[in-house]
Order: C-alpha cells, then structure tokens, then sequence
C-alpha cells in the first residue's frame, strides 16, 4: 500500500526549474534514501512533503491527503542538531516538545506525556540522559534524542534530513542501526548525500537531480554486483550509477512507477 | 542607611528595582535565548520617540513610550518574521529614527525643557506610584503569559521551524515576546535608562544561562540576580552620590567579571 503518492510533480523558484516530472510512490515500512547532488532538489522535495512548499504541477499525497494536513503522522528530525546548543533545556523537555494535538495541562507536563517522551527516549537508547542539558551531549547523542522527539507524537513515517552530517563514523553507524530496528514498525526517509552508508541500510534508493531515478536496492547482492566485485564502492561511481539510468539491473520498472 | 529606608522616594526606588529586575530577568532570558538583544536595544532607543511624542501632546510618559516601542516591536515583527537575514538593518533604522522623532518632537514642544539625561541614564529616585503601579501590572502579566504558555514560548525560542511544524502559531509567539520585550524596556528605562537598558537585559541572564537546566529556572534566577544587582548599584551610588542607572550597570559588569574569573579558575582544576 502507498502511504505516499507523488505524480508528475514539478516545481520551480521564479524561473529556475528544481523538479521534474518527478513520480514516486512510497510504501509501508519502507526504508527509502533520498539522495542527489547538492541542488539538486533533495531539500525541495523534504519541504514538500513537510507541506512547506507547495507543488507547482502535480500532486504530493500523505495517506491520501495533502502533506500539510497529515503532518500529525510525519515524525521529523531536521538536519542541523548543533546549533543552540547553549540553551539551557533539558533532554526531557526537547523529547516533550514533539506532542501534538493532545490535549495539555494548564502548565507544565502531563504525566502521560512525561511517560510517553521516557518512552521514545528509550527506544533510542537515550532514557539515562533525560535531565541532562541538551547542550552537553555529544552530535550522536543530540541526533538520537531529536529522533526520540519525533517518535514521541507516534508518527507512521519517520523523515530525517542529513541525520549524520555532523556526526563521526561510530555514531553513523549507530545511528543508522536504530533507524533499521524503527524500520519494523514505521517508514523511513532519509535525506543524505552520505551515499555509502546509507545505501547499505536503505532497501529504496530515489536519486534526485531535478528528474528522479528510482532504485529497488533491497536485494543488495543483485543491485550492486555487476558493478564491482569487491564489494566496495567509490561514492562518486555510486552517485553516477544511481544518476543515470544506464544500469539495467536498477532500472525503474514501469509498472513500479505508475 | 537606615534613615534613607524611610524616605518614600527610597522605598519607590527599592519597589521599583525589584519589580523591573524580574521583568526584565525574565524578558532578557527570552531576549538573548532568541538572539533578539540588538533588537531589544533598538527598541529601547526608538522609544525615545514615544517619549517626544508623550511630552509633545501631554500624555504620561509611560504610555506614549510603550505605544511608540510596542509599534516599533510590531513593525519589526512585520518585516523580519520570514526573513531575519536583514534585521540588522531594520534595527539600525528603528534605532536611530525613533531617537530622531523624539528629538524633533521635544524641539517642537514650546516651553518645555526635557531632561534627556533622565531618559539616557535613569531616574530610579523619581518613580511615582503610578508608575510602581504599571510596572507591577506588566510583570503579572508577563509572569502569566509566561506560565501558561511556557511550552509553545520555549518551542518557538528553541526551535522554531519545528515549532511551525508541530502547528504551533510562531508568528503569534514571536510577535508576543517581541511586545513584551518593548514593554519591559520602557519600564526598565525609568531605572537604568534607555542606553543602558541591553547591559540590565543580558549580564544577569549571562550568569543565570550557565547556571540553569531549563527556561523556567534561567528566568527565576534572572530575576533574583538582577535584583541583587539593582540593590547593590543602588546602594553603591547613594554611598558615593553617583548616578543610579549607571552604578548598577557597573556593579553588574563588574560581578560578571568575577563570575567568569572564576568559573574559568574553576574549569582548570
């Protein structure tokens, strides 16, 4: 089933053309990679299915609505957890701010709620953090609680921007390995240009420059072997393959498409 | 000492120094949270303006300096809240075009020979009760509005595209912290003075930042920080017969100084 449908959707700032024609249908539990080079309309497509931008042909759908309307259900980890790190909030109170629509207290926190946020700090791994100051955990450690945030309103898809640009290669990997064992339960969507990494947890690749080239990567062995032997992969040689259509093996089926 | 307590205008100016130090505890841990302190010191100059146009058409000085800063905080609002990469210079502008009407405007009035030093560097010794009564009502608002919208205020200063995101009405909040901001600087002015108002607003918020673990306690000890501040200002310039607003200031810097002295002492062991 596709909780998320976008057809021939094109959008443009002023005159320059950002997307094009651009159709994808995301599924249930699915673990997709958007990647592409830097302007290439990875940010514009996130903003739209945030619903803060809105296409300028063609339709993006959320469960069968307009993103805006469904934002209830997206869980959102935005790209940059290093900044404002001095301000003085603790771990728990960022966690808290992912409710929603609940209804609140008169002031302060509802039991529920403080429950609920200890909760999704213990599915990532954070509930021994929870009075300390935000500003004194470490990049992995701050990531892994803004993914406790969006987890705290039970979102169905979970959508993260750069979640490991300003991390090192241990935490990445941490990181990503959470991200596989949320992927039972929820969708993931990942916004990187971290390719390697990020192709080897992702079952679902959409290359993004201007026009999509959608990839089924879930069977790892039979997308990448008749590339390399080795098993490595030079990421430039990567974001090549995965740019053109010229790789038979990961050709879009049309049928997957429409 | 004891004697000067039973002066009114002493009391008044003691009242008066607790009252604006909470006030502005609390709106200057808002302030500086938000990155929004060059803001505050424009706001603070531009309602130099309201002051002209309060003696020029007769009115109490407090109201027509809050109706001109609470405007200026508006118009600010209006043209930064999608687009904060140029509000240095709409700063700039408020700043020095605020200052220019009020000037113009006290030139206008016949017969009347303001004290702009009053203005510039405080007058804590000639507060009113009329003017205790104001300030006490803007502080029991600000401490409600704070409270009762805490999450949505700490939300919007933390992280505001997720705020927006999370349907939270970020103008609205953005616009409110703005207003209160213009209302406690004018209040802060009759202590410190409108040139002095941003080192009232950031040097006990500075010490309270790296002392607290949430919001809520930055602002509280904000408020008391700054009123050990005030006092103590106040009693230094009554001991040396110096200028109230500016004593405070440098009692505060002068504490700040030692506090970094000495947290700095305290890393290295």
């Amino acid at each position: 089933m596709s909780i998320v449908q976008i057809k021939n959707l094109s959008f443009a700032y002023e005159k320059d053309i950002v997307l094009e024609e651009i159709t994808l249908d995301i599924e249930d539990r699915d673990f997709l990679a958007i990647i592409g080079p830097n302007g290439g309309g990875k940010s514009t497509l996130l903003k739209m299915l945030l619903g803060l931008l809105s296409p300028k042909q063609g339709s993006i759908t959320v469960f069968g609505k307009p993103p805006s309307k469904s934002l209830s259900l997206i869980g959102y980890v935005p790209q940059n957890t290093n900044v404002n790190t001095d301000f003085p909030i603790k771990v728990i109170e960022v966690v808290l701010m992912g409710h929603v629509g609940s209804k609140k207290p008169l002031f302060g926190y509802g039991k529920d709620e403080i429950a609920c946020a200890m909760g999704a700090l213990t599915k990532v791994g954070m509930d021994d953090f929870s009075d300390r100051k935000i500003g004194d955990l470490s990049g992995g450690q701050r990531q892994r609680v803004m993914i406790a945030r969006a987890l705290c309103a039970h979102p169905k898809i979970l959508l993260l921007d750069e979640p490991t640009s300003s991390i090192d290669i241990k935490g990445q990997r941490e990181i990503y390995n959470l991200l596989n064992v949320l992927n039972q339960s929820i969708t993931i969507i990942v916004v990187s240009h971290d390719i390697s990494v990020i192709l080897e947890f992702a079952d679902k690749a959409a290359h993004i420059n201007k026009r999509l080239s959608f990839h089924n990567i879930s069977d790892k062995d039979k997308t990448f072997h008749t590339h390399h032997q080795d098993g490595h992969f030079c990421e430039v040689e990567l974001l090549q393959m995965l740019g053109s259509n010229s790789c038979t093996d990961c050709h879009p089926k049309e049928e997957e498409l429409s | 000492m004891t004697e000067a307590l039973s002066f009114g205008f002493i009391q008044h100016a003691i009242i008066a120094g607790i009252l604006v130090s909470f006030a502005t505890g609390i709106i200057g841990s808002l302030v500086v949270v938000n990155r929004m302190v060059f803001l505050a010191g424009g706001m603070a100059h531009a309602s130099y303006g309201g002051i002209g146009l309060a003696v020029f058409f007769g009115l109490p000085i407090f109201l027509g300096a809050s109706m001109f800063a609470v405007t200026a905080a508006l118009l600010i609002a209006y043209l930064t809240i999608d687009n904060r990469n140029r509000i240095d210079t709409f700063i700039g502008l408020i700043w020095a075009v605020g200052m220019a009407i009020g000037v113009i405007l006290i030139d206008l009035t016949p017969g009347y020979n303001v004290d702009l030093m009053s203005y510039l560097f405080g007058s804590i010794l000639a507060v009113s009760i009329g003017d205790l009564y104001y300030m006490g009502i803007l502080l029991t608002i600000i401490v409600i509005v704070v409270t009762f919208w805490y999450r949505d205020i700490l939300a919007v200063s933390y992280d505001s595209q997720y705020a927006k995101l999370r349907g939270v009405n970020v103008k609205f909040f953005y616009s409110l912290i703005l207003v209160l901001s213009a209302l406690t600087v004018v209040i802060a002015i009759k202590v410190v003075g409108l040139i002095l108002v941003i080192a009232m607003l950031t040097i006990p918020v500075y010490i309270a930042e790296k002392l607290s673990n949430s919001l809520y306690a930055m602002m509280a000890l904000s408020g008391v920080i700054a009123t050990i501040f005030t006092l103590s200002g106040l009693l230094f310039s009554y001991s040396y017969d110096l200028t109230s607003g500016a004593s405070i200031i440098i009692v505060s810097a002068v504490s700040l100084g030692v506090f970094l002295l000495v947290s700095s002492w305290r890393r290295k062991l």
